[in-house]
């Protein structure tokens, strides 16, 4: 087992923001988890502190008997700084839960951050496969895999006729989660997203913001997921979820035909406004950013922006979240001169490129 | 227990598990309606939820001395009881299935639509599950007789603790040959499936 230095995270960009993969100009990632209990221990929320170190125990021995996880890197999640336990929320690896609980709790994850596994979450263990673009079916195959050699080694709380049995009855059953993550401005603003929630609610399945649970949907980021996880197998919960996403991806294209065709100056002026502000700005709060580069994202997909790619936005989209812009400057920052921080990390990357000429060449 | 809108006896009790904490609700006929109608308007396809629970709740709750009496029961493996789960929404250890699972049937149905599991197993042989949720009962008995310096009790206690943990497959450990479970004369299914066949 070997610990990366968090800092060093901090330059590369992690696997969900790549942006390559199928359809990744509208999906950003594609996500599986499973919620795992061993069934000698109660759940999280009845747990003695010594039972969440021996459950911590148990799951380290496990995952470090693992041939293939011989290089995972293992975080001790209670002893890191509240910064770094920001930093792993931002890019995705641990869960606002894992961030905040109290008590033993930790997380193992892979170079390439494609895969997560976190310990003392709301159940024993949550593990969680994150794909670019849309890529459902191997990141079934790989979390499926991962969930076989654990219960090699350990004992599962499993029902003969209620299945993995977890924390809450809401997901018992497979204990699995498949979210695909997806940016909509055109949706967004051609106020047609609220429709789209309507059909997926009665198709049941759940519609939830950048960061999961409760979040707000920031920078037009919406994860798509499947309610229910009992009564039906993990490759039909996989097919609900993969069957609706081209759909979708299709009325988000329409409504970006739409505005291009109906109201092209006004989108050309709104996205350019966008990116005037970004590469202008000397104060931005990380909301007003997200908010922006959302513009931006789009403007270069529908050619209205020149000379700027799609992953150095994915970039910008994580590397100006608070915990990351610290990490990237070296010092802690109270929220005024992390604003003032972000405007000058802004301009550098993308003003630099050619001279402001993206901008004025209009 | 009284209506938490009127004066009339609460017949029908409502764990809303939708919000970020579960909410516990007292209504009786009448207001209940009111309270389903308007959750109608906002959410689209929750109200059929409750209905669903709330039909669940009547067949198994009927009056409060009832469900007064369900709120007491306890699980032998944690502790932990009906009352605690219905406000807490979360069960307290795997054996809760089993134990309350007459009453959880009807709102796993209301949940998922289903109460069966159709999806993956674990995969070889099943460990023996009651004797891993023991388990939990004898480390809650060793605390307190720890607590209450008994030792004798807790070293008792401590070996069987590891006697169950040595077992080979049901234990940690790789499975290097085929060992076979240890002599248990009731295979996990045996306890729990006596309940809930409607």
């Amino acid at each position: 087992m070997i610990s990366i230095k968090l800092d060093e995270l901090a330059t590369r960009c992690g696997e969900w923001l790549r942006g390559q993969g199928p359809q990744s100009e509208i999906v950003i990632s594609s996500r599986i988890r499973l919620a795992r209990n061993l069934a000698s221990f109660p759940f999280i929320r009845r747990c003695s502190d010594s039972d969440r170190v021996a459950i911590d125990k148990t799951f380290r021995e496990a995952i470090g008997s693992v041939p293939a996880w011989k290089d995972l890197a293992y975080y001790n999640v209670a002893e890191l700084p509240q910064i770094d336990r920001q930093f792993l929320v931002e890019r995705q690896l641990i869960s606002r839960e894992l961030c905040e609980a109290q008590g033993a709790r930790s997380v193992f994850l892979d170079a390439q951050e494609t895969y997560s596994l976190m310990i003392n979450e709301e159940d024993h263990l949550r593990m969680q496969v994150m794909h670019s673009g849309l890529d459902l079916e191997s990141a079934w195959d790989q979390i499926s895999q991962m969930d076989d050699w654990l219960a090699d080694r350990v004992s599962f709380a499993f029902h003969n006729r209620l299945g993995y049995l977890t924390a809450c009855p809401t997901n018992v059953g497979t204990g699995m989660r498949v979210s695909v993550m997806l940016h909509l401005p055109a949706l967004v603003i051609t106020q047609q997203i609220e429709k789209v929630f309507r059909s997926l609610a009665k198709m049941g399945l759940a519609v939830r913001g950048l960061y999961g649970e409760g979040s707000q949907a920031m920078g037009d980021f919406y994860q798509i997921s499947n309610q229910i996880t009992l009564g039906r197998s993990e490759e039909d919960l996989i097919k609900q979820v993969a069957e609706v996403i081209p759909v979708i991806i299709d009325y988000e294209n329409q409504s970006r035909a739409f505005l291009i065709k109906e109201s092209r100056k006004d989108l050309h002026d709104r996205v350019s406004r966008a990116f005037g502000i970004l590469c202008t700005a000397q104060t931005i709060s990380s909301e007003e950013t997200l908010h922006l580069l959302s513009s931006v994202r789009m403007g270069i997909y529908l050619g209205l922006i020149k000379d700027l790619e799609i992953p150095t936005i994915n970039k910008l989209f994580i590397h100006t979240q608070p915990a990351h812009l610290q990490k990237l400057r070296g010092v802690p920052l109270e929220t005024a001169d992390r604003n003032v921080e972000r405007a000058i990390y802004l301009q550098d990357h993308l003003r630099r490129r050619d001279n402001g000429g993206a901008m004025g060449q209009n | 227990m009284k209506c938490q809108q009127c004066e009339k006896p609460a017949t029908f009790h409502i764990t809303e598990l939708t919000g970020s904490a579960p909410q516990e609700l007292h209504f009786c006929e009448g207001c209940a309606k009111t309270y389903l109608l308007q959750n109608d308007g906002s959410e689209p396809g929750d109200s059929s939820e409750i209905v669903k629970v709330l039909g669940g709740q009547v067949k198994l709750g009927k009056a409060a001395e009832e469900l007064a009496k369900l709120d007491q029961r306890a699980c032998p493996k944690c502790g932990m009881t009906f009352y605690e789960f219905r406000n807490q929404g979360r069960l307290g250890c795997p054996h809760d299935y089993s134990f309350f699972e007459r009453e959880l049937v009807p709102l796993i149905m209301n949940i998922h639509g289903e109460a069966k599991h159709v999806g993956k197993r674990p995969r070889g042989e099943a460990p023996d599950i009651d004797a891993q949720t023991e388990l939990i009962r004898l480390r809650k008995e060793l605390d307190e007789a720890v607590k209450k310096e008994k030792y004798e009790r807790a070293s008792q206690l401590r070996d069987e603790i590891r006697l169950i943990q040595q077992r080979p497959l049901a234990a940690a450990g790789d499975k290097s040959a085929a060992d076979l479970p240890p002599q248990s004369s009731a295979p996990n299914e045996g306890e729990t499936g006596s309940s809930a066949e409607d």
